[in-house]
């Protein structure tokens, strides 16, 4: 005896959150029925292995054709053909596009191509998550991408308002949009240590005042219905980063400046002879980071420029996290008693989120 | 010409992509109305077009309005090739001929394609002018109501019960015509969609015709099936009971039966209440359909006669002489029509006198290969007969009616097994003729009638049984005789004296036929049909003792004939009667005594089955009064099995078998081992697992023994096929089978609803069908209602429930005006009362709070409100005016309240637009009151693929689709206006697949009643202020859980 056709549809759609994550977590029906043995579910209900067999291959059929839906999850509210509560419609959805931190990693700053696609295998082993996951994840990826890619206005208010996500997990999406389009490398070895979550934080304050939406309005406001896009940075911004060069260029800029920043911090740091030391070294690092970012290739390269060049040396130095506080908003703040200096608005909005990025850059 | 159909063409969303290149649609639709059609612009490149069409206006006969679908196309616009389809939407427009309902369909319908499914859905908006028409012969019966409930729906009252009215089509199948083979599955199919629906309204009309000609305004617990009968045709018909109905809640005005919404029509000679005086039998004549556009198909009506008079009441006699008059009374009223049948499972206080037990009749058909449409009365003929019988049947107990009265067929190949069931009942004549009723008749009768057990004694005369039974003095009443079990196929009725809670019988069997041709499988099948009846009865009458239980309501016994085998399902829900005596135990007994282990394993056995009574005892709560045999003051009763199944079957032929299935005069109840087979019916006994904690189960409307419901409900329907391994074929085999499979089923449906327990499966109907030789499918659709498992505070709100019950129903005015104040989701503070019966709804403003109180599961919740519910006890005694009802609620309902409720915890999905619609197979809303009946649902669909692999298989294909009908169903409720389907059931699923071809169609019949409903919580905060400062918190706590 076997069961041919096993179907069960209720009015209200059933939707047990459990079976649910094992599905988003690409597991088999079978895998899946393992670990719901596993959990001790037969205990607790008396229920027998075939029952859960049954339930396990339901859940799955409807999520699988709930699945064409949640790719545009406008479509979901306004279709007829599931009756789910709306509070439920926005559980499917809000667990559909989140993601593992692990994957999320891997192909953060990557091209949202074919061939990132291809390389899903090696991932999958890497992280130990599911192959199917993975597909799932990466193609919601790319899905938020290509939609909200051309679109004019705030990220992340396009993001939820296509996607229906909650805000938090739409400023990740606008990271991870953000991360797409400028193509930065986050996968290099000295960059591992760095969570997903530090470059979310990066990407929202280079999403604030280093694209084109940024330009015009107040920076600190990032709900601004701005005409412009959020996903390119500012093109003529970067061109003018190469005016910021003459803060080196300029030993006597360069002198001056230091021993502002000296002087101040004087007795503050407990690493004030190795920051005196260093100073140059690091001043220098920075300005040139900024003088480099008209070139595609070294915007990609932006973490792991501030990470050889400013992490690194203070790391190695051990400089404590709140002396590097100190040391970065004296050294931003100077710049404005330099009187040869002109270009003081854009110092700020450059250094302004440089200073927050190296921060939160700034851990083991 | 008079009506005129108004059709809007607003918009469509969600289209599916037809031209590949552009990736969008050049979309239009096409309306059509009988054999008019209009078209709308074609809307260039969009899958979300906005066609905003002008009124497109058919003139028509209602004759026409009432057979017709409405057919709405919507097609791809192709400049070089032929147009391509989208699908199509039929919209009944039925509910828009009658006053009460529906005045304007309007709303989003899916899209259906009967190989795709639904592909978007279309804006349409539909009215109906209708026009006065003085013909009074003719051939429409606008106006009539149409109800699926087998009760007197809950806005109504009945003036005048009339009785039995039916009706059959006939067609040839579009699917076997000739030019099926030459074109496309998709024209196929949507011939047969169009047929159907065209027969079910010309039926509809028909129908009506009758109950207008007896006077009535309306059609209660009507039933339309559908017969595939292969090569010879397809057979539509129709039963109901006709009813004269009159609306509660509004004033005189609309107490005429009014016949369309135009009020002219109210002129109309044939539309004018019954009265007194005008009782006439001058009845116009039945026309068969002249213009009918259906030439072939044929119609025998049965004249149904109305009652016309009888002596006034000459009441005052003594009880047992005025038992006779009575009876001389009903006698007279139903004898003059020709089948005094209800289709009704639930009835008006006081319209139930007297249950005698149930009655069947089936009869084996062969299928006339010649489909001869010019002799139709073969059909009819085959079915008065079979009435016939059951009338008889019923007149051998002693009744005079047949109530819960149903039919059905099962078919295989040219084998057609027709079936009929219901209880043979005694009626109180005073809802069956008009109005006025002498008032100390009335009075008598209710004096008379012992509440609660009144029904229980017998019909039939003691000295002259018509079956071998033994009879016990009524345990709640004493003075008149019971049973000692009663079968019955109707609801319990709601005065009864129920011990315990009630549950879920079923007896289950196969027995395998040999395959034969014609007369030889047609005899095969007679034959073996007593067998299987009484096999069927012994099960449930063993599984019943098992259950401690003496009585079965909502018998329903299916026969179902297939290639090889033959299946008998029946369902009931078990209950203790407490007029009824204690059923005795049961004793096993072997064939060979001497033997030692085997006397060891009967007492084994024995042991494990009076294990078995006892814990059933203790799960369903069945503790009756102790009563000493003495103070009864009759006959001991033995344990006799006495209550009877009266049936025979004839095989074309009048031939008739009468069955005693009392078992001689042999103690029933010692089951005999000996043989194998008789062992394993023990076994199987045992076998059945009862359902987990907090699970009840049964098939009729109400749980008996549950009262507190509370507001969620999940209908469902789940279907299962298995596939029986052919080597070897036993009957024994066959049943465990055909058992596990069922029980199976019944497992996992408590698993996947357990997060709603405490719940009970309520109205579980299971329909077996043999779609093929080794395939056994079974279809399941129920609702699951939550309770409040507080069991402390049950007794006490079923009498709060009680007085409160009574009060609503001579106060319905106050359920009119929340309406409209509904949609004003959850004022923080509602509005101050205004009108007059606001104030005085208000006096019992603490009731509601308090009764939700006690849904919250917080067990601290409900320990501070058990002192309250003391107060509001003594409170409730007293009202006189209250508009609530007592099911709790926790859950707000109005869907628009619900929605934006969510808002809070959604953000996202805040503007959610599509509007939730309730389905249920009950015929009301648990904590919620129906306010608005717009119309009968009745659709019946197609779906086909030719892709079966690519749509997930047989279960992918199945689920879909049945979630798609779900969906339409949900769309045209949505349309006319409601926001609940009652009465609700899926009447037919067929489903056939080829997997080699990669092939499957399935044939789904769904039908039910769509009404508004309130819910009592929102009715509550409507109409009473929340004066104290304790209920704010208890009713945040009530928000919350949702």
């Amino acid at each position: 005896m076997t069961n041919e056709l096993d179907i069960f549809v209720g009015n209200t759609t059933l939707i047990d959150e459990d079976v649910y994550r094992l599905w988003l977590d690409g597991y088999s029906v079978s895998d899946a029925v393992a670990r719901r043995v596993r959990s001790g579910i037969l205990e607790q209900t008396g229920a027998t292995a075939a029952v859960l067999q049954s339930d396990t291959m339901d859940h799955y059929r409807t999520f699988h054709m709930l699945e064409r839906l949640l790719h545009a999850p406008p479509k979901l509210l306004h279709q007829l053909i599931f009756q789910i509560p709306p509070s439920r419609q926005a559980l499917l959805i809000e667990r559909y596009y989140a993601f593992d931190e692990a994957f999320v990693r891997e192909v953060l700053g990557k091209k949202l191509s074919k061939g990132t696609k291809k390389d899903l295998d090696d991932i999958s082993t890497k992280t130990g998550i599911t192959l199917k996951s993975c597909r799932r994840q990466f193609d919601n990826f790319k899905r938020v991408f290509k939609v909200v890619e051309e679109m004019r206005g705030s990220l992340v208010d396009n993001i939820q308002q296509h996607f229906l996500l909650s805000d938090r997990l739409s400023r990740d999406y606008a990271a991870i949009v953000f991360f797409a389009n400028n193509r930065f490398e986050t996968g290099k070895k000295k960059l591992q240590y760095l969570s997903f979550g530090d470059f979310a934080f990066c990407a929202e304050l280079m999403i604030q005042n280093w694209t084109l939406g940024a330009v015009g309005e107040a920076p600190t406001n990032p709900d601004s219905q701005v005409d412009d896009m959020d996903v390119d940075l500012d093109k003529e911004f970067l061109q003018d980063l190469k005016e910021l060069k003459v803060l080196v260029a300029d030993k006597d800029l360069l002198d001056l400046h230091k021993s502002l920043v000296c002087t101040a911090l004087r007795g503050k740091l407990s690493v004030f002879s190795e920051m005196e030391a260093n100073f140059k070294n690091l001043s220098r690092g920075l300005v040139n980071v900024a003088a480099k970012l008209i070139h595609n290739k070294d915007v990609r390269d932006l973490f792991v420029d501030l990470i050889e060049k400013f992490v690194e040396p203070c790391r190695s130095d051990h400089w404590p996290l709140n002396d590097v506080r100190l040391f970065l908003n004296q050294y931003s703040a100077s710049v404005h008693s330099l009187d040869g200096f002109r270009h003081q608005t854009l110092w700020d909005r450059y250094m302004g989120t440089l200073r927050g990025c190296l921060l939160r850059l700034y851990h083991d | 010409m008079p009506g005129k159909l108004k059709v809007k063409i607003v918009a469509g969303r969600h289209l599916p992509v037809m031209d590949r290149a552009s990736d969008l649609t050049d979309a239009f639709v096409e309306v059509k109305f009988g054999n008019t059609t209009f078209k709308t612009d074609v809307y260039l490149k969009s899958l979300n077009p906005q066609w905003n069409s002008e009124w497109f206006k058919f003139e028509v006969d209602d004759e026409d309005l009432q057979d017709e679908p409405l057919q709405i196309t919507v097609l791809d616009h192709d400049t070089y090739s032929a147009n391509d389809a989208i699908g199509k939407v039929y919209i009944d427009i039925d509910p828009l001929l009658y006053s009460e309902a529906a005045t304007v369909i309007s709303g989003w319908f899916p899209i259906y394609d009967t190989i795709h499914g639904i592909r978007g859905e279309i804006n349409v908006i539909v009215k109906v002018d209708l026009f006065n028409d003085l013909n009074r012969f003719r051939q429409s019966s606008c106006g009539v109501k149409f109800f699926c409930t087998t009760s007197i729906p809950k806005c109504y009252r009945a003036v005048i019960i009339h009785g039995f009215v039916e009706e059959l089509v006939v067609n040839e199948d579009p699917e076997y015509q000739w030019i099926d083979r030459i074109r496309t599955p998709r024209a196929s199919n949507e011939a047969r969609q169009r047929l159907i629906s065209l027969m079910s309204g010309e039926l509809q009309r028909k129908i009506g015709l009758k109950v207008l000609e007896m006077r009535g305004n309306a059609v209660v617990g009507y039933l339309q099936c559908f017969d595939l009968e292969g090569e010879s045709g397809l057979v539509v018909r129709a039963i109901g009971t006709a009813c004269t109905l009159d609306k509660l809640s509004s004033p005189a005005a609309f107490l005429p039966a009014c016949n369309s919404p135009s009020k002219e029509m109210k002129e109309s000679p044939l539309v004018h209440p019954p009265s007194l005086g005008c009782r006439s039998t001058q009845n116009s004549p039945i026309h068969t359909a002249t213009g009918s556009r259906l030439t072939q198909n044929f119609s025998v009506s049965v004249p149904t006669l109305i009652y016309t008079g009888m002596g006034s009441g000459s009441a005052g006699k003594e009880g047992g002489p005025f038992k006779a008059l009575l009876r001389q009374q009903t006698q007279s009223a139903l004898e003059q029509r020709e089948f005094p049948f209800f289709t009704l499972t639930a009835f008006p206080p006081g319209f139930l006198v007297h249950v005698g037990g149930v009655v069947s009749a089936r009869s084996v058909k062969l299928l006339d290969r010649i489909h001869n449409p010019d002799e139709p009365e073969t059909r009819d003929a085959w079915w008065a007969e079979i009435r016939q019988e059951i009338k008889s049947h019923a007149k051998a107990l002693g009744c005079h009616a047949v109530v819960g009265y149903s039919e059905s067929t099962s078919i295989c190949e040219e084998v057609c097994i027709l079936s009929a069931s219901g209880t043979a009942a005694v009626l109180n004549p005073r809802f069956l003729q008009d109005g006025t009723v002498e008032g100390c008749l009335e009075q008598r009768l209710e004096e008379n009638l012992p509440v609660g057990c009144g029904f229980c004694h017998i019909p039939y005369d003691e000295l002259n049984m018509p079956f071998p039974a033994h009879l016990t003095y009524c345990y709640n009443c004493r003075k008149q005789k019971v049973p000692d079990v009663l079968f019955t196929t109707i609801d319990l009725p709601t005065d009864a004296a129920v011990v315990g809670k009630g549950c879920l019988i079923q007896a289950r069997l196969c027995r395998l036929k040999k395959k034969a041709q014609a007369e030889a499988n047609a005899t095969a099948i007679s034959n073996l049909l007593p067998f299987m009846e009484y096999e069927v009865h012994t099960q449930l009458m063993n599984k019943l003792k098992l259950k401690g239980m003496n009585a079965l309501f909502g018998l329903r016994i299916q026969i179902t004939v297939g290639e090889n085998m033959l299946m008998g399902l029946a369902s009931a829900t078990g209950v203790y009667l407490a007029a009824l005596p204690t059923p005795g135990g049961i004793q096993i007994a072997g064939k060979t005594p001497n033997d030692g282990s085997y006397e060891q394993h009967i007492s084994h056995m024995q042991k494990k089955i009076n294990d078995t009574i006892a814990k059933n005892k203790e799960l369903y709560e069945i503790n009756p009064p102790e009563i000493s045999e003495e103070v009864i003051g009759s006959p001991i009763p033995e344990p006799r099995q006495r209550s009877r199944l009266l049936r025979s079957q004839s095989e074309s032929s009048d031939e008739v078998i009468e069955l005693d299935l009392s078992h001689g005069k042999k103690d029933a109840f010692v089951l005999e081992i000996d043989d194998t087979d008789a062992m394993e019916d023990v076994h199987s006994l045992l076998t059945d697992v009862p359902p987990p904690s907090g699970f009840y189960s049964c098939n009729t409307e109400i749980m008996p023994g549950i009262n507190n419901w509370t507001s969620e409900i999940q209908m469902f329907t789940s279907v299962r096929v298995i596939r029986l391994s052919s080597l070897n074929l036993t009957n024994q085999a066959l049943n465990k089978n055909f058992n596990d499979l069922c029980e199976n089923l019944l497992k996992s449906l408590y698993f996947k609803l357990r997060s709603m327990i405490p719940c009970c499966l309520c109205h579980v109907n299971f329909t077996v069908s043999l779609p093929e030789d080794e395939l056994i499918q079974v279809t399941v659709t129920a609702v699951a209602i939550t309770f409040d498992k507080n069991q402390a505070l049950q007794t006490i709100k079923t009498h709060v429930e009680k007085s409160l019950q009574r009060a609503s129903t001579d106060n319905e005015e106050l359920l009119q005006f929340p309406l409209e104040l509904c949609s004003d989701s959850l004022p923080p503070h509602p509005f101050p009362p205004a009108k007059e019966h606001l104030e005085s709804a208000s006096s019992n403003s603490g009731i509601p709070a308090a009764q939700r109180a006690t849904s919250v599961d917080y067990s601290s919740f409900a320990d501070r409100c058990s002192s309250w519910i003391e107060l509001i006890k003594l409170k409730a005694q007293t009202i006189r005016r209250g508009s609530i009802k007592t099911t709790v609620t926790v859950e707000k309902a109005s869907p628009v309240a619900e929605g934006n409720f969510r808002n809070r915890s959604a953000p996202p999905c805040a503007n959610s637009t599509v509007g939730v619609v309730k389905m249920t197979p009950l015929s009301f809303i648990p904590g919620a009151k129906i306010t608005k009946y717009l119309g009968i649902i009745n659709m019946f669909f197609i779906r086909e693929t030719t892709s079966l692999r690519e749509e997930g298989g047989v279960s992918g294909f199945l689920h879909a689709f049945i979630a798609e009908v779900f969906a339409m169903v949900r769309a045209h409720v949505a349309a006319l206006g409601g926001n609940a389907v009652v009465s609700y059931i899926m009447k037919q699923c067929v489903f056939m697949e080829n997997p080699n071809k990669n092939q499957a169609q399935c044939l789904i019949n769904v039908s039910g009643d769509a009404v508004v409903f309130v819910r009592e919580s929102d009715l509550e905060v409507i109409s009473t202020q929340q004066p104290t400062a304790n209920c704010q918190p208890l009713c945040t706590g009530g928000e919350v859980t949702t």
